[in-house]
């Protein structure tokens, strides 16, 4: 992991109603970004609306992989002032920050005012209206690029393969419009800049983590995938409905999320890797046929994109609250896996990998994704090609005069499964407890065997280093998950800029627990602080509950949408550094 | 390779009913078992996937791959194996409470997603493996229960037939438990045709409904011939005594899903995300 924390890194946030095009303007500037060799972060906020209202596109741009938002944005720009009110606290800006405002807008509103940053007028507008088919929003563009010195080539490229296709008019009006923003800009006073390129890089992707989870699961051998649409899930949904028929998958509407993982654990059943995407409430309907999937060994993999909660809660918004139902949400005694993605490119291997893990041990396996990871989008290094494939152990026709147990105790605990098909192993899955033929039992013996062969198949195999990303050395452990990893991480590259050196565990593996790796890591750390997007901090009760710190942790955690922030992990290093 | 050909018994596991003495779904196990015998399928190309209760105990009574799966739920289960497995044949089976109950919102779906497979229902009006509660069939004034209002519910029984052809259906046919041999091949017939087809089979609790020991008086075979018309179907189990045996409607609406087939890479789909 690589962050943006050196200098060179620049944030904007575009806002304006439906249909002023602020997030074409900002889809634009990030596609330029991949031209120019730049890596870009790419959010969105918005109200409840269903289209159109006030929206703002939130971006962060530098020379170097970024994996958090920063504490500021340096540039806000309002085509308008529409309903702003109603996310103005996820705009932070500071002195040092520019408002560029229409002058047919209004009075900048107070809640973005009061932040003591520097108001400047551009008459967006007014400019556009002297370039026949000229648009307001390409008069931002242009203004935001020349502020930041972003190079004009990338940008009038983009420009050409969004529009020329479609009308040279428009074209030659956007490239007209962008210019005359730009000779704008020059009166709009000084702002920082964005870095340079570096020369060589590799190749690179654009990518947003739902779109991430989706190819990952393909790539994890994922054939199957029914699905109830849900915000913020659909995209992972939308995805994959057109990938799978191509791989020669399928991919179904389900009537509610009930039935989604139950057709995944019967498309599963017949030999074919499945997964269904879905959001708290979906997990919540779900938790009944994860059950199944532990009682009956039958691999399934739920991603959960997860989004302010309880009950409808935020849905538009992002929050790591659903780590507990993801951990104990089943009834009965149920281990099963629970992985969490990091950052919007982890969001492709921490998916792959569960796909992997939940056929290796015949699991169930929740992917806890966020909003803000799932619906941002980035610039990325291309992802390494992993060698996670989905891989169950299969039972074979017994030979003459054997009898196939399905539930065989193994010293694993993985017990090979057929594929349907196989003449001599049929067998009835079942969610019932069972002897080892899979014939259903009530004695305390069944149960307790089969109970320690499904925890040990999880307990005893080998996860490698994947179980978590770990940084730095120090005495002080920042331990964190998810897309808090981001901003954790940059929070401790700049406490070690200040000579407060602290160690970063953030981990992938949530369920089962990996006490003896976590020892290690922790071994020399004092303090702990614990990082997390929750009100009632459900990670840091995890973590106290299932592992041994060295001290009781201190804690930043907030309830979403507003995001971690580096500048806070920073200063809370500082002073446990002191 | 020589065909080998399946008996009966060969469907059949060696695992003993939990059911009471007198059950009619001892019967409709044979009826099922018949049925793919008749066919000619295979045990290990057949799978019987069934949801929570007494009858939906059959799949370990079958020598074919099975899935006992959860209370409501088997229909789900069923389409996803057979979406994903089309070269299989599915049949799902349960009972009233657990089809029209709890999972009353997939069996609509299912009848209307028309996925190639067969819906045994064995309805006995009532929750059996719970020791007798009222079920959506249960008649109204049915009140021989611990847990029932005095006097009955007074809710209109639920239609399985009729609600099966509104949602679309493609084969609907009512059987009873006293006919095993009839109700194999109303079994048969709906496995061979193409679509989601539901088989209604009036399967006798003795233990809390003695009173259905008076079904094999009251039943007879259809009084109307099966009809292809969905609008006459459905005057005929609107207005039928309900004790008509036999297919009741066949449809012709294409199945469910496309042939599976791949057109593409992942190095083709990596390739839409690359700079």
């Amino acid at each position: 992991m690589t962050t943006s924390s050196g200098s060179g890194s620049v944030s904007i946030a575009l806002c304006g109603s439906g249909g002023a095009g602020v997030m074409t303007a900002a889809n634009m500037l990030v596609d330029a970004a991949a031209e120019a060799g730049i890596y870009a972060l790419f959010g969105r906020s918005s109200g409840p609306q269903i289209r159109g209202g006030e929206a703002a596109a939130l971006l962060r741009m530098a020379p170097e992989p970024i994996t958090s938002v920063d504490d500021t944005y340096q540039i806000l720009l309002a085509v308008d002032w529409q309903n702003v009110n109603r996310f103005a606290a996820e705009l932070p800006l500071n002195k040092e920050s520019i408002i560029i405002t229409d002058p047919t807008a209004g009075e900048v509103p107070e809640a973005i005012s009061k932040s003591g940053a520097r108001i400047v007028e551009l008459p967006m507008k007014d400019l556009a209206k002297e370039i026949p088919g000229g648009r307001p929003n390409m008069i931002a563009l242009g203004a935001v690029a020349a502020l930041i010195d972003f190079p004009v080539g990338p940008l009038t490229e983009i420009l050409g393969k969004s529009l020329k296709k479609k009308r040279a008019d428009a074209y030659e009006a956007s490239v007209a419009a962008v210019k005359k923003g730009a000779e704008a800009a020059k009166s709009l006073g000084p702002c920082r800049k964005l870095g340079k390129a570096k020369a060589g890089g590799g190749k690179r992707w654009t990518i947003s983590g739902n779109h991430a989870a989706g190819l990952g699961a393909i790539r994890g051998g994922i054939k199957f995938c029914a699905a109830y649409p849900i915000t913020p899930a659909t995209e992972t949904l939308e995805y994959l409905s057109k990938a799978l028929p191509k791989i020669g998958g399928v991919f179904v509407q389900a009537e509610d999320e009930l039935a989604s993982v139950n057709m995944c654990i019967g498309a599963s059943y017949g030999g074919e890797p499945s997964i269904t995407a879905t959001a708290g409430p979906g997990l919540a309907l779900m938790t009944e046929g994860l059950g199944l999937s532990v009682a009956s060994e039958t691999p399934v993999v739920v991603l959960d994109v997860q989004r302010g909660g309880p009950s409808t809660g935020i849905p538009t918004k992002s929050e790591q609250s659903d780590l507990n139902i993801a951990v104990y949400g089943l009834h009965g005694d149920a281990p099963h896996l629970v992985v969490a993605p990091s950052s919007i490119g982890d969001c492709l291997f921490t998916a792959q990998w569960g796909v992997h893990l939940a056929e290796a041990l015949q699991s169930p396996c929740i992917i806890l994704s966020e909003q803000s990871l799932g619906q941002s989008r980035a610039i990325i290094d291309e992802p390494a090609d992993i060698a996670f494939v989905g891989k169950r152990v299969t039972a074979q026709t017994p030979a003459e005069g054997e009898v196939f147990k399905r539930y065989a105790i193994t010293n694993s605990g993985v017990s090979p499964m057929p594929i349907p098909g196989t003449p001599g192993c049929q067998y009835t899955a079942d969610g019932l407890e069972h002897a080892e033929s899979g014939t259903p039992s009530s004695q305390e013996s069944d149960h307790s065997k089969q109970l320690d062969k499904r925890m040990r198949k999880l307990t005893t195999h080998d996860y490698g280093a994947h179980w978590a990303n770990i940084e730095g050395e120090g005495d002080i452990a920042v331990i964190t998950w998810g897309s808090s990893t981001g901003a954790a991480l940059e929070g401790v590259e700049r406490a070690r800029a200040d000579g407060v050196n602290a160690k970063l565990i953030s981990l992938r593996l949530i369920y089962p627990t990996r006490p003896e790796q976590m020892a290690a890591a922790l071994k020399g750390v004092k303090k702990v602080l614990v990082v997390e997007q929750s009100h009632l901090g459900q990670f840091n009760r995890y973590l106290r509950g299932e592992y041994d710190l060295p001290a009781k942790p201190e804690l930043i955690n907030r309830a979403g949408p507003l995001p971690i922030r580096p500048g806070e992990v920073h200063a809370r290093l500082l002073s446990m550094g002191k | 390779m020589t065909a080998v050909s399946y008996t009966v018994k060969d469907f059949k596991s060696e695992v003993k009913p939990v059911w009471c003495p007198g059950c009619g779904d001892y019967a409709v196990l044979s009826s099922i078992t018949k049925a793919f015998a008749d066919l000619g399928l295979e045990p290990h190309n057949t799978s019987v996937v069934s949801g929570i209760g007494c009858s939906s105990r059959i799949p370990a009574y079958t020598n074919t791959y099975g899935f006992h799966s959860i209370h409501g739920r088997a229909l789900a289960v069923g389409a996803g194996l057979k979406l994903g497995r089309p070269d299989l044949t599915v049949l799902v089976a349960g009972g009233d409470g657990d089809g029209f109950s709890i999972g009353g919102n997939h069996f609509i779906h299912a009848c209307r997603r028309n996925v190639d497979m067969t819906y045994v229902v064995m309805d006995n009006r009532v929750y059996g493996m719970t020791k007798g509660q009222p079920s959506p069939t249960t008649e109204p004034d049915w009140d021989a229960s611990a847990m029932a209002p005095a006097g009955g519910t007074g809710m209109t029984p639920f239609n399985p037939l009729s609600i099966a052809l509104a949602a679309g259906a493609n084969f609907v046919a009512r059987g009873f438990a006293g006919d095993p041999n009839g109700t194999a091949a109303l079994i048969a017939d709906a496995i061979r045709h193409p679509g989601f087809s539901f088989v209604a089979v009036m399967s006798p609790c003795i233990t809390f409904r003695e009173e259905q020991r008076d079904w094999k008086s009251i039943v007879h075979p259809a009084t109307y011939e099966p009809t292809t018309d969905a609008s006459q179907a459905a005057r005929n189990l609107t207005t039928d005594d309900g004790f008509n045996i036999g297919v009741l409607y066949r449809g012709n609406r294409k199945p469910f899903g496309k042939e599976k087939k791949a057109s593409a890479s992942i190095s083709n789909l990596e390739a839409e995300f690359a700079v």
